[in-house]
């Protein structure tokens, strides 16, 4: 098992002190991230993009994986205790957890999402070890066609799939590639949209438009609108589960990764939908439908556990492929970037240790977290007492720090303001903020490689689609167009994802 | 034929302007309160104004330098500018038909009161005194003031506990960047004197 002594290698990265504390720093960071309101794993990440200026790439991402996982641990104790979820992966935790948090069962339902999370986590993250290399192989000789199939297929998922209006979906997009355009062209040097302005050049940094439409709209967007009389979070005990609670929650627990997973892994929306197939899924199965609505703990364990394969997955088509599918996946990619890694079927064999410490980091993070939330969940509640214009000051406090760190220029900060108030005017109208971020991460690599493969092909067309893997790409494409005619036919409504227009904020 | 289906939406911005006579309390309330309905037609103009930009820049470029390939410099700007004056029209179209991009939600925004503009103002201000204050104050003070100032915005009242965790927060920040990560922020007269 060639898989196998990789990830013994990468305990042996993870587990070294330094990383070890980068692990747990993640993981505590993103707890309390999860936990906060207003403030999602994404914007997080993006806040935290800076250290990559001052830490060695494993240590970071070992955090920021840590971060992601922890934000979803959190992200569930808020649905169950306050009923406000704010990450559309924690909406369906609070179907059932908060009615169980009213009839004083709220230390089950956290005890059941905790575990939920590990078990969710543990098998998504097994998976991703036996599939990762398999697929990383597979790809391993695709070339720049391929590479903008795949570019394409996350322009169009995540304009197509997210939100509820694919034309505000496309004119985010158009918004972030036309912040992608600004400097010089790669391969000619030729300036675009700097209207001559030395500053504009090098281009507008990855750093200052993630943050400025993830943590500075946020934060403008909440201020016009802060909720003045916040709900009060149910006082909970330590959670803890009895014989009757594991015996009706084991198989919940074990089935949400199945759902989760491949979710995860394709540009679906990350954990909102696989989250809701579980519910569904618990329900129809569960010998107590009496329960359901008032408090049953399946609806709580196996979504959970769906939401961290999710995550897992996820980490598959991001590290193999380069495809981020979720926010965090984005901003993540953004941080490769940063570092001058192409993340992509070469990652695994450039950069061993970086990917599997990662991974490795990941098994590692799962046991942290459910030592961190199973006893002391009570004392994380107690973050949700915070007040709010301490919370986005903060917001706005590590945006100025992040920005100027990019490099120590005061415009940077009028720029990140102006693209804050970007993020505010998109979050007004509907405009989903992750595609207007994908189009700046992804804009400027997916030019290069397009004008690579017509180069190639000496400018004509078919070089586009002379591979096997860009035509199924580019099938999966035109299925992905088509899913609102097919469905119209099938006769299925929206009802079930009502009310998600505005994922994508905060982040999943 | 071309004409036919904008004619209605045409005729209601041209009619609510010349049709009321100017003045009439009605007429400017009615359309006022048809512009309000159709803010988001705003959000057009801008998209076709970014488009019209990367277009004009597009057609300004000196493209005589080495071109390297069959795909210049200037054809993803081409289609991107294209794109965006097509999602302009077909969002205004969208939007002449009654469809409204739902505002976002989350667990501290109640959509149920208008928006609070002196905040935002209020806080977009206090973020650009910090971008002109960092370099002559350092960035320890100017973090202070840019935290204090913004939770003062948001409603904070507590003048003997806000400036204080203001200062302990950017004082930890900047030693955290500055001495433990090797990212170098300014730290202006006062870190002069410590």
């Amino acid at each position: 098992m060639d898989a196998l002594s990789s990830l013994l290698d990468g305990f042996a990265t993870a587990l070294t002190p330094v990383n070890l504390l980068w692990a747990v720093l993640g993981v505590l960071l993103g707890t309390a991230i999860g936990v906060l309101p207003g403030i999602g794993p994404a914007m997080a990440v993006a806040l935290l993009l800076p250290v990559t200026y001052g830490l060695e790439p494993t240590g970071a991402f070992i955090m920021f994986a840590g971060i992601y996982y922890g934000a979803m641990f959190g992200g569930s104790t808020t649905s169950i205790l306050l009923n406000t979820p704010g990450e559309s992966a924690a909406v369906v935790a609070a179907m059932e957890g908060n009615p169980m948090a009213k009839a004083g069962r709220g230390a089950q339902a956290l005890a059941a999402a905790a575990v939920g999370h590990f078990a969710g986590g543990m098998i998504g993250t097994i998976l991703l070890v036996a599939l990762a290399p398999a697929v990383a192989d597979l790809a391993v000789d695709i070339g720049a066609p391929d590479y903008f199939a795949i570019m394409v297929l996350a322009f169009i998922a995540v304009t197509s799939v997210l939100g509820a209006s694919r034309i505000r979906g496309l004119a985010s997009l158009l918004i972030g590639l036309t912040l992608g355009l600004v400097g010089l062209d790669q391969m000619t040097g030729q300036q675009r949209l700097t209207f001559g302005s030395l500053q504009l050049a090098d281009g507008v940094d990855v750093v200052i438009v993630a943050v400025g439409l993830f943590a500075i709209g946020e934060a403008l967007w909440v201020a016009a609108h802060l909720r003045r009389t916040s709900g009060r979070p149910i006082p909970v005990g330590r959670p803890w589960l009895d014989r009757g609670d594991v015996r009706r929650t084991w198989k919940s627990w074990l089935r949400g990764p199945f759902i989760g997973f491949p979710f995860g892994a394709i540009p679906a929306g990350g954990a909102e939908i696989p989250t809701f197939l579980s519910y569904v899924t618990e329900k129809r199965l569960s010998k107590h439908k009496d329960e359901w609505g008032k408090g049953a703990i399946e609806g709580v364990a196996g979504p959970e556990s769906a939401a961290s394969a999710s995550a897992a997955g996820t980490l598959v088509s991001m590290l193999t492929l380069g495809l981020p599918t979720t926010a965090v996946a984005a901003v993540m990619l953004a941080a490769f970037q940063q570092y001058g890694i192409q993340p992509g079927p070469l990652l695994f064999e450039r950069e061993p240790d970086l990917v599997w410490g990662l991974i490795a980091s990941l098994f590692v993070g799962m046991v942290l977290l459910l030592a961190l939330n199973l006893p002391l969940a009570p004392l994380w509640a107690k973050l949700l007492r915070i007040p709010r214009p301490y919370l986005y000051a903060g917001i706005l406090f590590f945006a100025a720090v992040g920005a100027y760190a990019v490099g120590g220029e005061v415009v940077d900060l009028v720029i990140l303001l102006f693209i804050g108030l970007i993020g505010f005017g998109m979050r007004r109208y509907g405009l989903p903020v992750l595609p207007a971020v994908i189009g700046v991460i992804l804009g400027p690599n997916a030019e290069q490689q397009l004008r690579r493969a017509l180069q190639i092909s000496d400018g004509s067309v078919t070089g586009l689609v002379d591979t096997p893997f860009s035509v199924t790409v580019y099938v999966v494409v035109l299925l992905i167009l088509a899913w609102p005619l097919l469905k119209r036919f099938t006769g299925r409504g929206r009802a079930g994802r009502a009310g998600s227009g505005g994922v994508g904020g905060s982040g999943e | 034929m071309t004409n036919r289906p904008d004619a209605p939406s045409a005729e209601t911005l041209a009619a609510s302007p010349g049709g009321a006579p100017a003045g009439t309390p009605d007429g400017a309330a009615e359309r006022r309160s048809w512009l309000r309905d159709h803010s988001e037609l705003g959000v057009c103009v801008l998209l076709l104004a970014l488009g019209v930009l990367v277009l004009t820049d597009v057609l300004t470029m000196d493209v005589d330098i080495a071109q390297r390939g069959p795909v210049g410099p200037r054809t993803v700007p081409l289609v991107v500018g294209a794109g965006l004056l097509a999602v302009a029209v077909l969002l205004a179209v969208d939007v002449l038909r009654g469809g409204r991009g739902e505002a976002e939600s989350g667990e501290d925004v109640d959509l149920s009161e208008p928006a609070d503009w002196r905040t935002v103002l209020l806080l977009a201000g206090v973020f650009l005194a910090t971008a002109v204050l960092i370099e002559p104050l350092g960035f320890p003070v100017a973090g202070a003031l840019l935290f204090w100032g913004a939770a003062f915005a948001l409603g904070s009242r507590h003048h003997d506990r806000d400036p204080l965790i203001a200062a302990v927060l950017s004082f930890l920040t900047y030693a955290v960047f500055d001495k433990l990560l090797g990212v170098p922020l300014p730290g202006g007269p006062l870190m002069g004197v410590l």
